[in-house]
């Protein structure tokens, strides 16, 4: 299970979302929020050690780091298909 | 030939007359500009609903070219007029005001600046220190632009700043200021080794009473990533291109010079030729097939703002620029000191000065810290024919 709140402890560990992880709304922009390519690409690596997973290519777009829901979503859809 | 190729022939015509002189005097290449005005070349990228001609990035990156083997200045002129109208056409069609000035720019033929270096935070697109103060309709903004490349002579500039005086440094938008809504005070001259026509000086741009509208809602982030990058990137290294291009012509020029001397003998500097086009090529093959990946992907935000697209492109500048600065060293090395000298049929002086800017300009280190972070997620197995 991916939880919001296990997302919320790694986006603390990116130096540029530290301050506000703990605030942010699962809707809102992460990149509106100071999130920049090379936090996103430290994000990238934690989701893929703690659950396990890889990110394919086509997954590697801003969207899919853009939101804390779609965070979870992504990583979930991973999780299901690499435990089929 | 087409119309565009005619027209870019004929500003590249006057451009080249006036090449040296820029160079010397590191002035403004106003005739050129004014040659790129007349022939309308400034709106070309416009939508043809707001009276432009809804021109692709490889017929600009044409252009650059063209202009980039006779004046560099005028070239990098066009260039960053061109990116920051990128930014506009791929940004700006939500905005009435921002397409507006679109036909503003397509029927007055305005220059467009960019202003997003600045003291304290130096040439770090994605951070702004200046903040947009807004009060009821209007705004303020105060910047210490280090570097506004011919910001004296724009009709309007394009700048980053904070979205409000609270908001992070990362958290920016695009502004458009037009000349009489600004006063710029010089604070330093660009008196520079090459590309000295670019008027790259610093100024403090002030900006009282902007209407709010003149603000792109769009965060910059999602600006900077999805056009600029890919423009700026693509662009200059066409005209990087032109440069190299234009120090081969000269070198292959001597050495058919030298062998029309000497019938039946092959001259020494051709072998070095033959390797300089061959880099020239391979320097072409990766500017061409930039422009191709990135016409595929337009339209595309997820492919724009992916990181196969990011890796892409920085591979692009750092290749391209690392290797014109080459290719002309090689042709320097073929002609000699009729290169060496200013004022022979053989110089290659300007030229080799101007390219020394494209590792320089957005250092390639700096790049290739940013590629260096990709690699560290992006997986691999693309086919040979795609990305």
């Amino acid at each position: 299970m991916v939880f919001v709140n296990d997302i919320r402890e790694l986006l603390k560990g990116i130096g540029s979302l530290a301050d506000c992880a703990d605030r942010v709304s699962e809707e809102d922009d992460l990149f509106e929020k100071g999130l920049d390519s090379f936090g996103s690409v430290q994000l990238m690596l934690a989701l893929e050690e703690k659950y396990n997973i890889e990110f394919p290519d086509h997954l590697l777009n801003r969207r899919s780091f853009s939101t804390i829901r779609i965070i979870r979503e992504t990583v979930s859809a991973l999780t299901v298909s690499a435990a089929a | 030939m087409s119309t565009l190729a005619l027209r870019t022939r004929r500003v590249a015509e006057i451009a080249a007359l006036h090449a040296d002189e820029v160079d010397r005097e590191g002035r403004f290449p106003a005739e050129a500009v004014a040659a790129l005005k007349a022939e309308r070349l400034l709106g070309i990228q416009i939508p043809m609903q707001f009276g432009g001609e809804s021109a692709g990035m490889s017929d600009i990156a044409e252009v650059c070219f063209a202009l980039g083997q006779v004046c560099t200045a005028a070239a990098m002129v066009f260039a960053m007029h061109q990116i920051k109208v990128a930014s506009l056409v791929t940004h700006g069609l939500d905005s009435d005001w921002h397409c507006s000035l679109m036909a503003r720019i397509a029927e007055e033929q305005l220059l467009v600046a960019s202003s997003t270096t600045e003291a304290g935070i130096g040439g770090d697109l994605r951070n702004s220190l200046c903040a947009v103060e807004a009060d009821g309709e209007v705004f303020s903004l105060t910047k210490e632009a280090s570097v506004i490349s011919y910001g004296a002579h724009a009709d309007l500039i394009l700048a980053t700043a904070r979205r409000n005086p609270q908001a992070p440094t990362s958290d920016q938008v695009l502004v458009a200021l037009m000349q009489d809504q600004i006063t710029l005070t010089m604070t330093s001259r660009w008196d520079t080794l090459g590309m000295r026509g670019t008027c790259s000086d610093g100024f403090l741009l002030v900006a009282r009473d902007v209407p709010l509208v003149q603000v792109l809602q769009k965060p910059f982030a999602e600006i900077a990533a999805q056009s600029m990058l890919a423009s700026s990137h693509l662009l200059w290294s066409s005209v990087w291109f032109g440069i190299a291009s234009f120090a081969v012509d000269r070198a292959r020029a001597y050495v058919q010079g030298e062998a029309r001397k000497k019938p039946g003998s092959v001259p020494p500097g051709a072998l070095r030729l033959a390797e300089a086009a061959n880099e020239l090529q391979a320097m072409k093959g990766t500017v061409i097939a930039g422009l191709k990946r990135f016409e595929m992907a337009q339209g595309n935000v997820d492919d724009l703002s992916s990181i196969g697209f990011a890796v892409m492109l920085n591979n692009v500048k750092t290749t391209v620029s690392a290797m014109a600065v080459d290719i002309v060293q090689r042709a320097l090395g073929i002609v000699g000191l009729a290169g060496y000298k200013n004022g022979t049929p053989f110089s290659l002086g300007r030229a080799l000065r101007d390219v020394m800017s494209a590792p320089l300009m957005i250092s390639n280190d700096r790049i290739l810290a940013n590629t260096a972070n990709l690699l560290l997620v992006q997986k691999g197995g693309s086919q040979l024919m795609s990305a």
